[in-house]
C-alpha cells in the first residue's frame, strides 16, 4: 500500500515535469528546427523546396516529381493510377492475386493495349499514384500514336524519347526511366516549332 | 547495368556506409551517456524543467518517468489533434476522437500507425508541432531505456539505473537533433519539399487539373526515418515524390532509418568495455538482417519475373530492388514507412515483411528498443545454453538466476501474446471482417499484419485493410501501448534486478558470449522463438497463399 502511494505520487511529480519537458521540447524541436531546416533550404534549394515546379509563360503546370493524367492520344501517358493523380490524395490499389488480374484486364482494355505484350509499367499502379516516370519501352510503344495525332514524323518523335531517357542515378541506383512531364513539354515545344 | 548488378550494388554502398559510420557513432553515443559534465543549454532545459541531473533513478522511479512523460505526450497530442480546427494552419483537416486516440498513441510509441491519410486528417500544424516532436521523443525514450539496461549490466553496486530526463536530453541533443539536422538538409539537396505553401489547384498542359501539396516535409522525413518512426507526411508515405524524389534520397532514407540501430552495438561494446560484445550483438543483428533481406528480395525478384514485373504498388524510379531493401529494413527497425505498397508484394515477399516484423526488434530493431531486445534474447540464450552445458547462466557475470528469467520470458511472451489473440478476434469479428480488402489467406495476412505492425509498434501496413473505425483504431491503440512500455518496464525490471549483483569473475567454466558460436546460437534462439510461435499462423495466410 505505502508502495502503491509512494508510485503514485512519484508519477504525478515526474508527470509535471514531464509537462514542462514537452512545453521546451516542443518549441526547440517543433518549432526552432523546422524553421532552421526551412531557412537552409531557402538559401541553398529554393526550387527544390518549393516542390520543384514547372511553368510555361509564367504559369505553373505542374511539378517534375509529380505525375500527371494526361488525356487526348496526342500526349504521352504515364503508369496508371489509383488516384487518378488527383494530388490531394495519394497511394496504391493495394490489389493482388485475382483482384489484380481484374484490374490489369480494365487497365489493358482502357488504353487499348495487349496485356501480353505491354510493358509491365503500363499496366501497374504505382506505390504513390504518382508515379512522374513510365519505362523506355513503354514511351517508345506510344510513338507511333502521339506522331499520328500531332501530324510529326515518327523518327522526331522517337528521337525526342531517346533524348528524355535518364539513366540510372550515378550509373547503379534506381531504374532507367522517362519523366512524361518533361518528354511532353518537349514535346509541345516541337509541335509549336513545326506549326510554326 | 542490370537490375541485379544495381541492387547489389546498392546493398554494398548501404552496408559500406554503415560499417564506417557506426564506429565513431556508436563510440560517441557511449561518450555522451558517461559523460559526467552537462553542456549549457541541457542545464538551462534541466531548470526549466525543473529536474535535478545530478541525482540519479533506481528502475521504479526510471519506469515511473518513462511512463509518466509518454503518457503525458499522448494527451498533449491528442488535445493538439482534438482542437487542430482552431489552432493555425488548419486547412480543413480533421479527424475522429478514436482516429484521435489511436494516432495519439500511435506517435508516442514510436508506432506511427496511421489509420488517417496524411493529407487529409493531420494540419501542417499538428504534423509540425505535434507528430515531428514525438518523433524526436519517442525514439530518445527507446534509446534511455536501452542504456539503463546497459548500465545494469555494466554497474556492480547500488541500484541506480541513471536520470531518465538526463538520458532523454542528451539523446536528443547529442544524437538524434544533429543527425536529424544533416539527413533533412541532404534529403533537401535531393528534392524532398520544405515549404509552408497551402495545396493548389493547377492546369496541366492535357487541361486537366491536379491538386499540388506543400509542407514542411524534409525536416519531418530525416526524423522519421532517422528515429525509426514511419509516420508519412502524405498518405503514400515514402513512395510520395515530395517525400522520396528518387533513388538517392531512397539510399539516403534508408541509411536513416538502420544508422542509430546498427550503431548501438558498438555503444554496448564500448560500455561494458569489451567491444567483442558489441560485435556479438551486431553479428545478431546483421545475420538477421541479411537472412530477411535475401527471402524478400527473392520473393520479389522472383515475382517480377512474370508480365507485371512486380511492379504494381512499386515506384518505376526505384523499382523492385530498393523496395525490397526498404520494405526488408523499415520492418526489420520497427521503422514502418513505406517506399511500395507491402500488401501488393507476392505473398512470400509481403509474407517476409510480416515475418522480419514477428522477430520482434531485432533485425535490429527501433533506436534503443533494437538493443534492448537484443540484449533479452541474449539473456534467454545464456540461460538455454547454460541449461544444455550444465552450467550456471550468466551474461557478463551477471547470473541469470529466476527472477532474471521470469522477467525476460514475460517480454519475449508481450508481443506474440498481444498479436495472437487479436488476429484470432479479429478472425471472428464481423466488426473486422468486414473491414478486409482481400479475402482468404490473404485476408487474414491483411489483419495479423496489422496488429504485428501495431504490437510491434512498427507501423507499417497492408493498406487495403480500412483500419479508420472505432473497435479497430482502440485495439489496435492497445496493443501499441502495451506492446511499448509493458517490455519497457520488464526491460528496467530486469536492468534493477542486474544493477544489484556483483559481477562475478571469468573463470573456465563461463559460457563465452562473444564467439562465433555463440552469434550461431543467439540467432538460433531468435528465430526458434519467432517461428515456433508464428508459423501456424503463418501457414494459414502467406504460406498458403503462396501455395495456392
Amino acid at each position: 500500500m505505502i508502495l502503491v502511494t509512494s508510485t503514485l505520487s512519484s508519477f504525478v511529480k515526474q508527470s509535471w515535469a514531464g509537462l514542462r519537458a514537452m512545453l521546451v521540447l516542443t518549441v526547440l524541436l517543433g518549432l526552432l528546427y523546422p524553421a532552421v531546416v526551412w531557412g537552409v533550404g531557402q538559401v541553398v534549394a529554393r526550387d527544390r523546396a518549393a516542390g520543384s515546379l514547372v511553368s510555361v509563360d509564367g504559369s505553373v503546370v505542374g511539378s517534375s516529381l509529380v505525375g500527371q493524367q494526361w488525356t487526348g492520344a496526342e500526349w504521352f501517358w504515364g503508369r496508371p493510377s489509383a488516384s487518378d493523380y488527383a494530388g490531394d490524395t495519394s497511394g496504391g490499389s493495394n490489389l493482388s492475386g485475382t483482384a489484380l488480374a481484374a484490374e490489369v484486364a480494365k487497365r489493358a482494355s482502357a488504353a487499348g493495349l495487349d496485356p501480353a505484350t505491354a510493358p509491365a509499367d503500363a499496366l501497374t499502379a504505382s506505390g504513390s499514384g504518382l508515379d512522374p516516370h513510365v519505362s523506355q519501352a513503354y514511351a517508345v510503344s506510344q510513338v507511333p500514336r502521339v506522331a499520328a495525332a500531332r501530324g510529326l514524323p515518327q523518327a522526331e518523335v522517337a528521337a525526342l524519347v531517346d533524348a528524355h531517357v535518364q539513366d540510372r542515378i550515378a550509373g547503379f541506383l534506381g531504374q532507367p526511366r522517362v519523366n512524361v512531364l518533361e518528354l511532353n513539354l518537349a514535346l509541345a515545344a516541337l509541335s509549336g516549332r513545326s506549326a510554326g | 547495368m542490370g537490375d541485379t548488378a544495381s541492387g547489389l550494388l546498392t546493398i554494398a554502398v548501404l552496408v559500406a556506409a554503415l560499417a564506417v559510420v557506426h564506429v565513431p557513432l556508436g563510440g560517441w553515443m557511449a561518450t555522451v551517456f558517461t559523460d559526467t559534465r552537462h553542456w549549457r543549454i541541457e542545464r538551462l532545459v534541466y531548470r526549466l524543467v525543473r529536474v535535478d541531473p545530478w541525482s540519479e533513478q533506481r528502475w521504479v522511479t526510471y519506469a515511473v518517468a518513462v511512463l509518466a512523460f509518454s503518457v503525458v505526450g499522448i494527451v498533449l497530442l491528442f488535445l493538439l489533434i482534438v482542437f487542430q480546427g482552431v489552432l493555425p494552419l488548419a486547412r480543413g483537416a480533421s479527424m475522429n476522437v478514436d482516429t484521435a486516440v489511436n494516432t495519439a498513441v500511435s506517435f508516442v510509441t514510436n508506432t506511427n500507425w496511421q489509420s488517417y491519410a496524411g493529407e487529409a486528417g493531420t494540419s501542417p500544424f499538428v504534423q509540425t508541432v505535434g507528430l515531428t516532436v514525438q518523433n524526436f521523443v519517442s525514439p530518445a525514450v527507446g534509446l534511455a531505456v536501452a542504456i539503463a539496461l546497459v548500465r545494469g549490466l555494466v554497474r556492480s553496486s547500488g541500484s541506480d539505473l541513471g536520470n531518465f530526463w538526463v538520458d532523454l536530453v542528451r539523446g536528443l541533443f547529442r544524437v538524434i537533433v544533429p543527425l536529424a539536422l544533416v539527413g533533412a538538409v541532404v534529403l533537401l539537396l535531393g528534392g524532398v519539399i520544405q515549404n509552408l505553401t497551402a495545396p493548389t489547384t493547377i492546369t496541366t498542359l492535357s487541361g486537366g487539373h491536379q491538386v499540388l501539396q506543400g509542407g514542411l516535409v524534409a525536416s519531418q522525413e530525416a526524423i522519421k526515418e532517422l528515429g525509426t518512426n514511419g509516420g508519412g507526411y502524405f498518405n503514400a508515405n515514402s513512395a510520395h515524390p515530395f517525400e522520396n524524389p528518387n533513388a538517392f534520397t531512397n539510399l539516403v532514407e534508408v541509411f536513416l532509418l538502420l544508422v542509430i540501430p546498427f550503431s548501438l552495438p558498438r555503444t554496448y561494446g564500448v560500455m561494458v568495455g569489451d567491444r567483442r560484445q558489441g560485435w556479438t550483438v551486431l553479428g545478431f543483428m546483421g545475420t538477421l538482417w541479411a537472412l530477411m533481406l535475401t527471402a524478400v528480395t527473392w520473393s520479389e525478384v522472383h515475382a517480377a519475373a512474370g508480365p507485371l514485373g512486380g511492379l504494381e504498388g512499386k515506384e518505376l524510379r526505384l523499382g523492385v530492388w530498393p523496395s525490397a531493401l526498404f520494405a526488408t529494413s523499415t520492418t526489420a527497425t520497427s521503422t514502418g514507412a513505406v517506399n511500395s505498397m507491402h500488401e501488393s508484394f507476392s505473398a512470400l515477399g509481403g509474407g517476409g515483411a510480416l515475418f522480419t516484423m514477428m522477430l520482434g526488434e531485432l533485425s535490429p530493431g527501433g533506436v534503443g528498443t533494437g538493443l534492448y531486445s537484443a540484449l533479452v534474447v541474449a539473456v534467454l540464450t545464456v540461460f538455454i545454453a547454460g541449461l544444455m552445458v550444465g552450467r550456471t547462466p550468466e551474461l557478463l557475470g551477471k547470473q541469470i538466476g529466476r527472477r532474471e528469467i521470469t522477467l525476460t520470458a514475460l517480454t519475449v511472451l508481450v508481443m506474440p501474446f498481444l498479436v495472437l489473440v487479436f488476429t484470432g478476434i479479429g478472425m471472428v469479428a464481423p466488426l473486422v471482417t468486414s473491414q478486409m480488402l482481400a479475402t482468404g489467406p490473404h485476408g487474414l495476412t491483411e489483419v495479423m499484419y496489422a496488429y504485428t505492425s501495431a504490437a510491434n509498434n512498427n507501423g507499417s501496413a497492408f493498406a487495403g485493410f480500412s483500419a479508420d473505425t472505432p473497435y479497430t483504431n482502440l485495439t489496435l491503440a492497445l496493443c501499441m501501448f502495451v506492446g511499448r512500455f509493458a517490455p519497457i518496464v520488464l526491460v528496467l525490471a530486469l536492468a534493477g534486478s542486474l544493477v544489484a549483483q556483483r559481477r562475478r569473475p571469468v573463470t573456465a567454466g563461463t559460457l563465452p558470449t562473444h564467439s562465433p558460436t555463440f552469434v550461431g546460437l543467439f540467432v538460433g534462439v531468435a528465430v526458434i522463438v519467432g517461428g515456433l510461435t508464428f508459423f501456424p499462423s503463418l501457414a494459414l495466410g502467406p504460406l498458403a497463399e503462396a501455395l495456392s
